[in-house]
This record gives structure tokens, C-alpha cells and sequence, in this order.
């Protein structure tokens, strides 16, 4: 395998332009005679799905939600990036840019993350003429916030649900294109295998929930946006469904996949209560705009916090960081919460918690003003933890909210598959090791409505694709692999639940491929997944039938996969000696605790290729160029 | 706490369903409603026992995935809450509750509590969007939207379409769900072209569901965990009774021949 990455060449304000118009075009009356599968429907899915239906392609889009609108992009709170320069304060195509790349020290591709800046302007109007009810100012203008660490006011939001109003703007646009006859919606349909013919993506297996059915559905080209695999960690943000079951079994059938040890921890989240939680939610990074970090100076201070005074407190992130304070990037702002509860300052019960407290703002801005930007985060936050932030600060402690890395894509979106190509979260991405806040919603987008649709045109103009069906070998082969391994959990009738695995699996990654990270753990960590994999395989109990809705099932083949990607986690956290935005190595790091990169040697994308179960994955390497924006420390002091 | 539960079993869509009698013991008050019936499902499955079937994917309130009825109240006893976020401090120990699927002709059963939806996302498609292919939108402050209709328009597009509206309404009506995204879209100049016609088809996608009229008695916007406005509703009539009359024929010879 080589990796092909076909940036374009010439100045990088020209790349994108000349990249469209070096494609290939599909005449328009022969659009609707190609077939395009697209897996998942949340932003950058759902996006693709109506854009390449509005385009007149014949599209069949499948979700394993009841609903394309379920889709976890809903979820996201803060906002929007776009270099709109609304706000007159400086902000350009060139700064977002220049802050992606940096943001995400210096391990993505500069040509991507350039397009990426360049059409985050068009998103914004396409969702505004959707009807995206964006906050305004009093003179009907776009409203724009700070957000997660910028200096500049580039985000675009409404209110704390901004993922939300974008979902729902591309289901819309979705929902018409199913009125109009180009998209065919396959709810409670979930990926289970892909089908390769003659080397080229040609189609999927899936299972149909409700009815257990297994079926084949045939294409000129597959997409996948089908979200990142948070959820490898038991515990995150994401929903309980998000599942990296259709980017895992594309890299079992020879997509490489790209970093995977790049994962995002989220430092503002609700701190874990107990055994039975199910998952952790985020409150909104905008939090930091105006809520203050601290933890008491003392160790295990247990006094409530209207009685440690100010000398008593510590505003850490105030102290190590003076220009940026609160508003340091996500992997910094976590991992000095980890620091200093593994001091013993941290808060609350568990001792995993740092406060988040609004006290000051609300003596500027009045409770009015606080209820006014986050009533609704605040809201949430009371239900949760039956406690009211406007009286006592919160408390928050990081998660694992995003995932960086994914199945490895060109400058096209295609994945090393022909005709298989990867969008938003499911591909390794634009955000190199460390996403900047507001920044998903705008790839998502970006993929979806701007990219894709031109660089699969071009792939179907430029490629002879004859039509297969799904009554081919290569798919009855595909579908009776499936079966055998649904058969297999059903038939292993052992004494522990699906949960029970994926919880212990999710404890061993958060504590050796989490947070930080060191190479005996990592090594430790590895061993362990592959023999609590083997008890999987002998252990666990899945009731009820195939051919059925059954919940338990859907679980456990997505657990199955977990296990085998927790493994390839492990391997390239170990292989990447460097620290670098997420993937903070213990033994890397600067005098006073900063990460420390390698450039000279780790200047690359890791792509890893499936070799066959139990056999060690081969490794490529994407050299990474940076031509505009030259690599240093990040420093946010 | 210990609870006594009693929840509706239905195998499929095409089984009689019963309710059955669980007992939940060690209930933990931090508990969300969900993760005390993850809790009982892990100790059904232990025992051999099927596990009880319920939709939930983001758990925090905003997919609209989750819901059930609770003692005959949609998502259960707090306002504004859908069940995902509903904690067992609001209830004491001892307490019995009844757990049921939301129940609507529109809503077939598909197992135990989770039941079919799609029926909404047919109505969004007959009309609940503004036509803008990708590509075709003018800079996003050419048009200037005043705050309170921006304001407006979100309170209305917040909703989930969890279906509570549904199932709490003697009618088994949608018109919250519908005039929701009427309202939504009617009120922000983006959505004035289509407002018209956008009201006649989505009605009448409601009609052809099988859900029923509104009789104005207000069940859906107490059980909303969104807390969108009855007006909605006023808003859907209005727009539904100006198309009728200034488009009489209109959706007809727009549609082609």
C-alpha cells in the first residue's frame, strides 16, 4: 500500500480552486444512474446525503438511529467556527488556518486544514438560508462568540444547541430529497460489513434492527460518516449508540486507519457519580468564557467553597497560563485538571473534580446575563447533579469527547479503499492531534455540503465502474461472514454481560491510554485487552435471537469491534514516542510539564493496514509538510 | 431505594403485550431514570431473563431517541425533562411506577417501550424545510433578522420530536410537533416562499398519518420537555387557514401537469 495524499500544489489559497477544477465532471442527465451509499447521517452524512441528492444522484442514506435526526452531531452545544470577520477584529481565512493548525500542534495537513477555513464562510450562509436560527443582535446581525481558546469572536451559535439547529437545517435538506425521489432513508439500519470488488468499495451488508435481516445493497461509491469511537472508552460524551463498527470493518477489509491514538479529552464535564453511570455529559466549553477554574491550595480541603477565601484558591489555569487563562485549548485545560487532582486538591466525593465558578461573572454580567448565555447549560447541569450552579459552583472533570484520529483519506475525502471515502469524525481529519473548540461542526459541514459532493463526482467521472449486484459472490461471501459472527455471540451463552466487558475495557483505556500515557502502561494495557478480547469471545452472555429487535446484540458486535481498535490504539500510542496535542506521553514532556513534540522524527500521519486477526498491523507513514506555518510550541502562557 | 416497577412486555408489533412486575433494589438516587433500567436489564439478562427493549442514544436530553410514559405522564413527573435526564431523586423509596410505550395509532410498538416514529419524519419531509440547494445562499447577514424573531423561531425549533406531545394527547394529536416546525420556519424571512404551501402539505401529511385534531387541551405543551408554546399550534392554524384560502388550487398546479 502507498499513500497518496494528491494535496495540489501551488500557493495554498489557489490549492482548493485548481483542485475543482482539475476534476472530472459527471454530465448532469447521467448523475441519477450512479448510486451512492451513505452510512450515517449526522452532519457531515446527512450533509453529503442531501447535497449529492439535490446534485441528482441516486443516494441511499442508512442510520442506525430511528431517525436520521438522532444523529450524536444534535448534541453538540457550543458552536460554529467560520472566518466571517463579522466582529471586525482581525479574524481571516489565514488566521483560522493559522490557529487550526497550530491548535492542532502542528500533525495535520495544511492544504486540508486551509479548504477547510476557506469554506467554513459558505457554511454559515447555507445554514442561514436553511433557516438555522443563529443568535442575532438587536440589528439583526449574526451574533459571534469567543470559543475554546480563540482570540477572536469567529463562533456562530444558538444558544447552547447549536449542533442541534445544524442537524436539523441538513435533515431538513435531507427530508426534501427524500420527498423529491434522489435519497432513500434506511433508519435502524446498521453497517456491518463493506464489500470490495475487483479492489474498488462497490457495497454494504447490513442488519436491519427491527427485523434482524440481513441484507446487501450495492453502489458505485460508499461513504461513511459515521462519527468517531469515543465510546471504545465506555464512558464519554457520545451517545450510547455511537459505535465504530462501520470505519472498523472498512480497515478490516484494507482501509488504513489513520492515528488512532489521537483522542480528545473534553475538560468540561460532569464528574462521574457512580458504577451504573452510562455515559458522561459535557457542559458547554463556552463555560470558560466567563466561568473561573479553581481548586482549594490546600489538599483534601473539604470545606464548602463559600468558606475557603480567595487567598485559599487556586485559579491554576489563571496562574500557569496568564495570557490565555480559562481559555487554553481542551488537551491543556485537561491535563492540568489531572494534575491537580492527582495532587489531591480535587473536589467533590470522588476527589475528580475541579470547580467552575461563575461568581464573578455574575457580579458583571447579573444572574440575568449568566441565565441569558448558558440558562440552558445551567439547566442541565441542576438535573443532573441536583445541585444549582447559581448558588454553588460547579463541578467538572474532563472526558473523552472527540476522537482525532480515523480511517486515513486523501486530499479527496477517498480512503485508501478506491471508492470508499470517509467524512466529518469518521476520517482521521483536519485537526491533526488536537481539535479547537466549535471546529467539528465545521468539518462535518465542510465535508458534506463543499467537498464531497465535488470529489466523488469526480471519482464516478473518472473511473469505469461496471454495475454489480448485490446477488455477487463477493457479497453473498460478506453476508454469510456476518451471519457467522452474529451466530457466534448468540451461541457463546457465557456469565458476563456486554456491559460489564465494555465497562471493564472502557477503565483500562481511560487509565493507560487516556489522559497521559506512558509505555509501560500502554504495554500493560495491551496485553490485557487482547486476554479480556479472548474471555469476550468465551464469556459473555447475548440473549434472545437474530432474527429479532434486540439491543443486546447490536451491542455486542460493536463491543467486539471496541476490543480490537483498543488494541491498535494501544500499538500507536506506543509507537508515537512524542507528546503531541492528545496524546501526551509521560516520558515526553518539557521541564515544567508541557508536551513535547519530535518533529524531526514524528512528523507524519500513522496509517495503519489490517494484516489479518492476531497478525501485527503494518505501518505507513504520511510525511507532513509545513510549508505556511512552521512548527513550534505551542505556548499559551 | 427500592422500587416496585411494572412495565409494559410486548415482543413485537404484532404480539399482545402485558405489563410485568420487576423489583429494582439498590436504586442510587444519582441515578438517571435510564441507567436504573440499564441496572434492572443487567440483572434480567444474569438471570436469563429478556431484557426490557427502550430507545436512548445521547442521554442528555436533546436526540428525542428516549421516552415513555411514567404513571400515565410523558417522560415522567419533572417538567421540562425528557427520562434520559429525569434523576431517582424525584422519587422516594417504595414508590410503584408504571412504565408504558408511547401509545398512538401513529406509533406502532416495535418491542416493549420502543415504538416507531417515523410517521414525524414523513411531515418533515412533506414540508418542514426551505429549499436551498447547497451552494445557492447569499452572504448570511444580507438578511437581517430581528432578535425576537430569531428568539421566537428557537424556542420553536428546539424541539426533539420525541413523540410526548403524542402520546400525552387524548387525540393523539401532533399538532405541537407540527406547528412546531411551522412556526419555526414561518416566522424568519428564510422560510417565507414555502410558508404557505409548507403549512398545507405538512397538515395534511399529519391528517395521512392518522394522527388526530387538536381539540386545544393542552396535555403536549405540559409534558414537553422542551416546553415549546401552545401558540405553535395557533401559529399552524393560522398559517393552515391563510393557505387554504389564498392558494386554493395553488398546491395543485404547482405540482407539475
Amino acid at each position: 500500500m502507498e499513500l497518496h495524499s494528491k494535496t495540489p500544489s501551488g500557493p495554498i489559497e489557489q490549492r482548493w480552486d485548481r483542485a475543482r477544477f482539475e476534476m472530472k465532471l459527471v454530465n448532469p442527465a447521467n448523475k441519477r444512474k450512479y448510486n451512492i451509499i451513505v452510512v450515517g447521517s449526522g452532519l457531515a452524512g446527512g450533509s453529503a446525503a442531501a447535497t449529492l441528492g439535490e446534485l441528482g444522484y441516486n443516494v441511499q442514506c442508512f442510520c442506525f438511529q430511528d431517525s436520521p435526526r438522532r444523529a450524536h452531531s444534535i448534541a453538540a452545544q457550543g458552536g460554529i467556527n467560520a472566518a466571517k470577520n463579522y466582529q471586525n477584529d482581525g479574524d481571516s481565512i489565514y488566521r483560522l488556518f493559522y490557529d487550526t493548525v497550530k491548535g492542532g500542534d502542528f500533525r495535520s495537513r495544511e492544504s486540508n486544514v486551509y479548504r477547510l477555513a476557506q469554506i467554513s464562510v459558505n457554511i454559515i450562509d447555507q445554514c442561514v438560508a436553511q433557516g438555522v436560527p443563529f443568535a442575532r443582535e438587536y440589528g439583526g446581525t449574526l451574533a459571534n462568540r469567543s470559543f475554546g481558546g480563540a482570540q477572536v469572536s469567529r463562533t456562530f451559535y444558538a444558544r447552547g444547541q447549536t449542533g442541534q439547529q445544524l442537524l436539523l437545517g441538513a435533515y431538513q435538506a435531507l427530508e426534501r430529497q427524500v420527498t423529491a425521489g434522489t435519497v432513500k432513508m434506511f433508519p435502524r439500519c446498521e453497517m456491518l460489513s463493506l464489500v470490495v470488488v475487483e479492489g474498488k468499495a462497490r457495497g454494504i451488508i447490513t442488519r436491519d434492527l427491527i427485523t434482524g435481516k440481513i441484507e446487501s445493497y450495492a453502489a458505485d461509491a460508499i461513504v461513511l460518516g459515521t462519527g468517531g469511537y469515543g465510546n471504545v472508552y465506555y464512558l464519554s460524551t457520545n451517545a450510547r449508540g455511537s459505535n465504530c463498527t462501520a470505519i472498523w470493518r472498512a480497515y478490516k477489509h484494507g482501509a488504513a486507519f489513520a492515528n488512532p491514538c489521537f483522542t480528545q479529552i473534553h475538560p468540561t464535564c460532569i464528574p462521574v457519580s457512580g458504577d451504573y453511570q452510562s455515559k458522561l455529559t459535557l457542559m458547554s466549553e463556552s463555560l470558560r468564557n466567563d466561568g473561573r477554574i479553581w481548586v482549594p491550595l490546600k489538599t483534601r480541603d473539604q470545606r464548602p467553597t463559600d468558606q475557603i477565601p480567595e487567598s485559599e484558591r487556586d485559579y491554576y489555569l489563571e496562574r500557569r497560563y496568564p495570557s490565555f487563562g480559562n481559555l487554553v485549548p481542551r488537551d491543556v485545560a485537561s491535563r492540568n485538571a489531572k494534575a491537580v487532582c492527582d495532587e489531591g486538591r480535587g473536589v467533590g466525593e470522588t476527589g475528580l473534580g475541579v470547580y467552575l465558578d461563575f461568581t464573578d461573572a455574575m457580579k458583571r454580567l447579573g444572574v440575568e446575563g449568566i441565565r441569558e448565555r448558558y440558562g440552558n447549560l445551567f439547566d442541565m447541569y441542576e438535573r443532573i447533579t441536583g445541585e444549582d450552579p447559581y448558588k454553588v459552583p460547579m463541578r467538572i472533570y474532563p472526558a473523552i469527547h472527540y476522537t482525532m484520529g480515523g480511517l486515513w483519506v486523501d486530499y479527496q475525502l477517498m480512503s485508501t479503499i478506491p471508492g470508499l471515502f470517509a467524512i466529518g469524525e469518521a476520517n482521521f481529519s483536519d485537526h491533526g492531534a488536537n481539535r479547537l473548540g466549535a471546529s467539528a461542526l465545521m468539518q462535518g459541514l465542510a465535508d458534506g455540503y463543499f467537498i464531497l459532493p465535488y470529489t466523488v463526482g469526480s471519482y464516478l467521472a473518472s473511473n469505469k465502474l461496471e454495475k454489480v449486484q448485490p446477488d455477487y459472490a463477493e457479497f453473498k461471501r460478506e453476508e454469510a461472514e456476518v451471519a457467522a459472527m452474529i451466530t457466534r455471540l448468540l451461541s457463546i451463552k457465557g456469565k458476563r454481560t456486554v456491559t460489564s466487558f465494555h465497562r471493564e475495557l472502557g477503565k483500562l483505556l481511560w487509565d493507560y491510554c487516556g489522559m497521559s500515557r506512558n509505555m509501560q502502561g500502554l504495554e500493560s494495557a495491551a496485553g490485557k485487552i487482547r486476554e479480556l478480547r479472548e474471555e469476550y469471545w468465551r464469556n459473555v452472555d447475548v440473549l434472545g435471537g437474530a432474527e429479532e429487535f434486540n439491543q443486546a446484540l447490536e451491542h455486542a458486535g460493536r463491543v467486539a469491534d471496541f476490543f480490537e481498535l483498543a488494541e491498535l490504539m494501544c500499538r500507536d500510542a506506543i509507537h508515537r514516542e512524542e507528546s503531541c496535542g492528545g496524546h501526551f506521553r509521560e516520558e515526553y514532556q518539557t521541564p515544567d510539564g508541557e508536551a513535547l513534540r519530535d518533529d524531526e522524527h514524528y512528523s507524519y500521519v500513522a496509517a495503519w493496514e489490517f494484516q489479518g486477526l492476531g497478525q501485527a498491523p503494518a505501518l505507513y507513514k504520511e510525511p507532513l509538510e509545513f510549508e505556511y506555518v512552521h512548527p513550534s510550541q505551542r505556548s499559551y502562557k | 431505594m427500592r422500587l416496585t416497577l411494572h412495565i409494559w412486555r410486548q415482543k413485537s408489533a404484532n404480539d399482545l403485550g402485558r405489563m410485568v412486575q420487576y423489583e429494582a433494589r439498590n436504586v442510587n438516587p444519582d441515578m438517571s431514570f435510564l441507567e436504573m433500567l440499564d441496572v434492572l436489564n443487567e440483572e434480567l439478562t444474569l438471570r436469563g431473563d429478556d431484557p426490557v427493549a427502550f430507545d436512548s442514544d445521547c442521554r442528555e436530553g436533546i436526540c428525542g431517541m428516549c421516552g415513555f410514559m411514567i404513571n400515565g405522564v410523558a417522560h415522567g413527573p419533572r417538567r421540562g425533562t425528557t427520562v434520559c435526564q429525569l434523576h431517582m431523586r424525584r422519587f422516594r423509596d417504595g414508590d410503584v411506577l408504571y412504565l408504558e410505550p408511547w401509545r398512538a395509532r401513529a406509533f406502532p410498538i416495535i418491542k416493549d417501550l420502543a415504538v416507531d416514529r417515523s410517521a414525524f419524519d414523513r411531515i418533515i419531509a412533506a414540508g418542514g424545510f426551505v429549499s436551498v440547494p447547497a451552494g445557492s445562499a447569499p452572504d448570511g447577514n444580507v438578511i437581517l433578522v430581528p432578535k425576537q424573531k430569531a428568539d421566537l423561531a428557537m424556542d420553536a425549533a428546539a424541539c426533539i420530536g420525541c413523540g410526548a406531545c403524542v402520546a400525552a394527547c387524548p387525540n393523539a394529536s401532533a399538532s405541537l410537533f407540527t406547528g412546531a416546525k411551522i412556526t419555526h420556519l414561518g416566522v424568519l424571512p428564510q422560510g417565507q416562499p414555502e410558508r404557505c404551501e409548507r403549512a398545507l402539505r405538512m397538515v395534511a401529511q399529519h391528517a395521512a398519518e392518522k394522527f388526530g385534531s387538536c381539540t386545544n387541551i393542552g396535555e403536549c405543551e405540559a409534558v414537553c420537555p422542551k416546553q415549546i408554546s401552545l401558540e405553535a399550534i395557533a401559529r399552524m392554524n393560522r398559517d393552515f387557514l391563510k393557505a387554504s384560502w389564498i392558494n386554493r388550487g395553488a398546491s395543485r398546479s404547482s405540482g407539475g401537469e
